[in-house]
């Protein structure tokens, strides 16, 4: 570790933690402030004045904007999310029970799709141009462009309709046996991984390949080495870093998709509760979840460039 | 430009972006040149559901016997081509009108945000330091909130109109049109003739027009078409949700939620406006790939 590459790492969590204060500032702007009076809102228009002052009171909205914003930062610093409009339950108590759900569902994923993609994406590099190249690529673009429902609805026609291997949409609440919870599991998680897969798959490939074209793995070829030897020893350690960025990024790809996973397999996690909240307009709640997201999502990115820099060795050695 | 912006993408850049993303947009506008069957079949089923949005709703409506059915989720049959939905109707029309949502609104949302990120890429390109930082650094802030969540957040605070919905897929994709407008107009501003068009004394707005423009609308048409698709994908996701297209009216997303009930018995009012927005996407994404500048590059003759 040198003094060049602690300086840039420290740029770099700087940078993700004035952004982080940024998405605050957005996300607080558009479902508290730009929205317009939310007293007046549900009310209604014949509202008594007095009414609407004794209820803008209650609902704290008559400080100043920038002051609501200064306390609802310093409550989401201390882990007070607010309170939920329409449970009346503290957001964080809510966010607290739904987390660990969504965790295990993006772990499991994580756990099946990254040796999967790693593997296909260097096998597809290693075969540019080969049959098993052209399917696994004309294969990822297909499942990119097309929306996570269909997937997951070709999913469930597949093996719930066709096959009759799983429910057709699982409902994770009455969890008993380690059996049904598998169950459960299983067409969530394969939806998500089959998206997350093609993204990553693409990615390394294309790292790999951006490393076999390189003039060294010219001179690794002519002094006779086999292609497997080739992949693996020689061009694998420098690609090291873009796969760990490409990782990272599907990674945080994940959370926009589980919105919609979540919502059509009825799974309990955060991103049903953030639906939730918004067909309710229930704002203390879609803050709250919206913070935790954005939160994951610095983090997964900040976390693809610092694994950029300390892949790099022009910056390790420098 | 600082010296760590070369060695890692800065935070901004982290969205994927996918492999041969440049050389897509490194085409030109002159269409049909290089393009093979699968750019025609592409382009067939573009056409297709583009003249549908505009007129499969007149004409629908002069075959008032296709309408209605008392079978809920009826099968295909030649009555009701692609059969019938959870009240009735007939999914084949429901499909077609649903086109003119989702083609429609991804469409007028798709220029709104290519044609506003071009214009503040050219102005920030050209009027240069603190302006560029300030722009940059402010759509980076949209950038780092994902896209479906921010759509949300939206939706939250401002309901669902449709006209929201064009606003906030409009604003969610500025950053990213701006982006790769801005890195082409930033090689071209440091070009001799716009120096010399700077030292005749034009303006900023001159140079924006007729020295940068020009040179990057070829690229940016390719954007606007990739664009368009994850446009697509985002409303019909939303729509999907309940929260894009409120009915009566009703795109392809919505058409999936109305009926997913039916998923278990495999009607094809499911199916159907599910497929249809694959056959959309996949169509743009087939048109793009044989962009004439794509094919010379793969003959090796640029």
């Amino acid at each position: 570790m040198n003094f060049a590459i602690v300086k840039l790492l420290g740029q770099r969590l700087l940078l993700a933690l004035l952004s982080l204060l940024a998405v605050s500032v957005v996300v607080f702007a558009i479902t508290s402030v730009l929205p317009g009076d939310a007293a007046q809102e549900q009310l209604g228009q014949d509202a008594t004045p007095e009414a609407l002052t004794a209820l803008r009171a209650q609902m704290g909205l008559d400080v100043p904007a920038p002051t609501r914003y200064a306390h609802w930062l310093g409550g989401i610093v201390r882990g007070d999310l607010g309170t939920s409009s329409t449970t009346q339950m503290p957001v964080s108590e809510l966010v607290a029970s739904r987390l660990p759900n969504s965790l295990l569902l993006a772990a499991v994923t994580a756990l099946f799709s990254v040796p999967i993609a790693l593997a296909f994406g260097i096998a597809s590099a290693m075969w540019k141009g080969s049959w098993f190249d052209r399917i696994a690529s004309a294969g990822s673009v297909a499942v990119v462009s097309v929306p996570e429902f269909l997937v997951a609805t070709l999913a469930v026609l597949i093996f719930a309709v066709k096959l009759h291997w799983l429910p057709a949409l699982s409902y994770a609440s009455d969890i008993e046996s380690l059996g049904q919870m598998l169950k459960s599991f299983a067409m969530p998680v394969f939806s998500l991984c089959c998206v997350i897969i093609a993204l990553m798959m693409r990615m390394t490939r294309a790292a790999v390949i951006d490393q076999l074209e390189a003039p060294y793995i010219e001179m690794v070829s002519l002094k006779g080495a086999t292609p497997m030897r080739m992949v693996l020893v020689h061009a694998l350690p420098n690609a090291v870093g873009p796969i760990a960025n490409a990782i990272a990024l599907s990674l945080s790809y994940l959370l926009g998709g589980v919105i919609i996973i979540e919502t059509i397999f009825n799974y309990p996690g955060i991103a049903k509760l953030m639906v939730d909240g918004v067909s309710q307009r229930d704002m203390p709640l879609v803050q709250g979840c919206a913070m935790i997201f954005c939160i994951g999502y610095l983090v997964l990115v900040t976390l693809a460039d610092v694994c950029g820099i300390l892949a790099n060795p022009r910056l390790r050695h420098r | 430009m600082k010296t760590h912006v070369s060695i890692t993408p800065p935070l901004a850049a982290a969205k994927p972006v996918s492999p041969g993303y440049l050389a897509r947009c490194r085409s030109s506008i002159s269409w049909f040149g290089g393009f093979g069957w699968s750019g025609l079949i592409g382009l067939a089923i573009l056409l297709f559901w583009i003249g549908a949005a505009l007129f499969g709703s007149a004409l629908l409506a002069r075959l008032p016997a296709l309408n209605s059915s008392v079978q809920i989720f009826g099968p295909i049959s030649s009555a009701h081509w692609l059969g019938t939905d959870y009240l009735g109707r007939d999914m084949f029309i429901r499909v077609i009108d649903g086109a003119s949502y989702t083609v429609g609104v991804a469409f007028i949302a798709t220029l709104l945000a290519s044609g506003i990120g071009t214009l503040l890429a050219l102005f920030a390109a050209a009027s240069g330091h603190w302006i560029d930082a300030t722009l940059s650094r402010a759509l980076d802030t949209v950038t780092s909130i994902p896209s479906k969540m921010f759509a949300l957040i939206m939706v939250a605070g401002f309901g669902s109109s449709v006209s929201m919905l064009i606003a906030t897929a409009a604003i969610i994709y500025i950053p990213g049109a701006y982006r790769i407008a801005r890195s082409m107009a930033i090689n071209i501003n440091a070009l001799d003739y716009v120096t010399v068009a700077r030292m005749r004394g034009e303006g900023t707005f001159y140079i924006m027009r007729r020295e940068i423009l020009p040179n990057i609308v070829g690229p940016m048409l390719a954007d606007l078409g990739l664009r368009f698709v994850y446009i697509v994908l985002l409303l019909a996701g939303l729509s999907f949700l309940g929260l894009g297209v409120q009915p009566p009216a009703a795109d392809w997303g919505s058409l999936v939620r109305e009926n997913i009930g039916s998923l278990a018995g495999a009607s094809a009012a499911v199916i159907a406006p599910a497929l249809a927005i694959a056959s959309l996407t996949i169509a743009v994404n087939l048109v793009i790939d044989n962009l004439p500048g794509r094919s010379l590059r793969k003959r090796g003759v640029k």
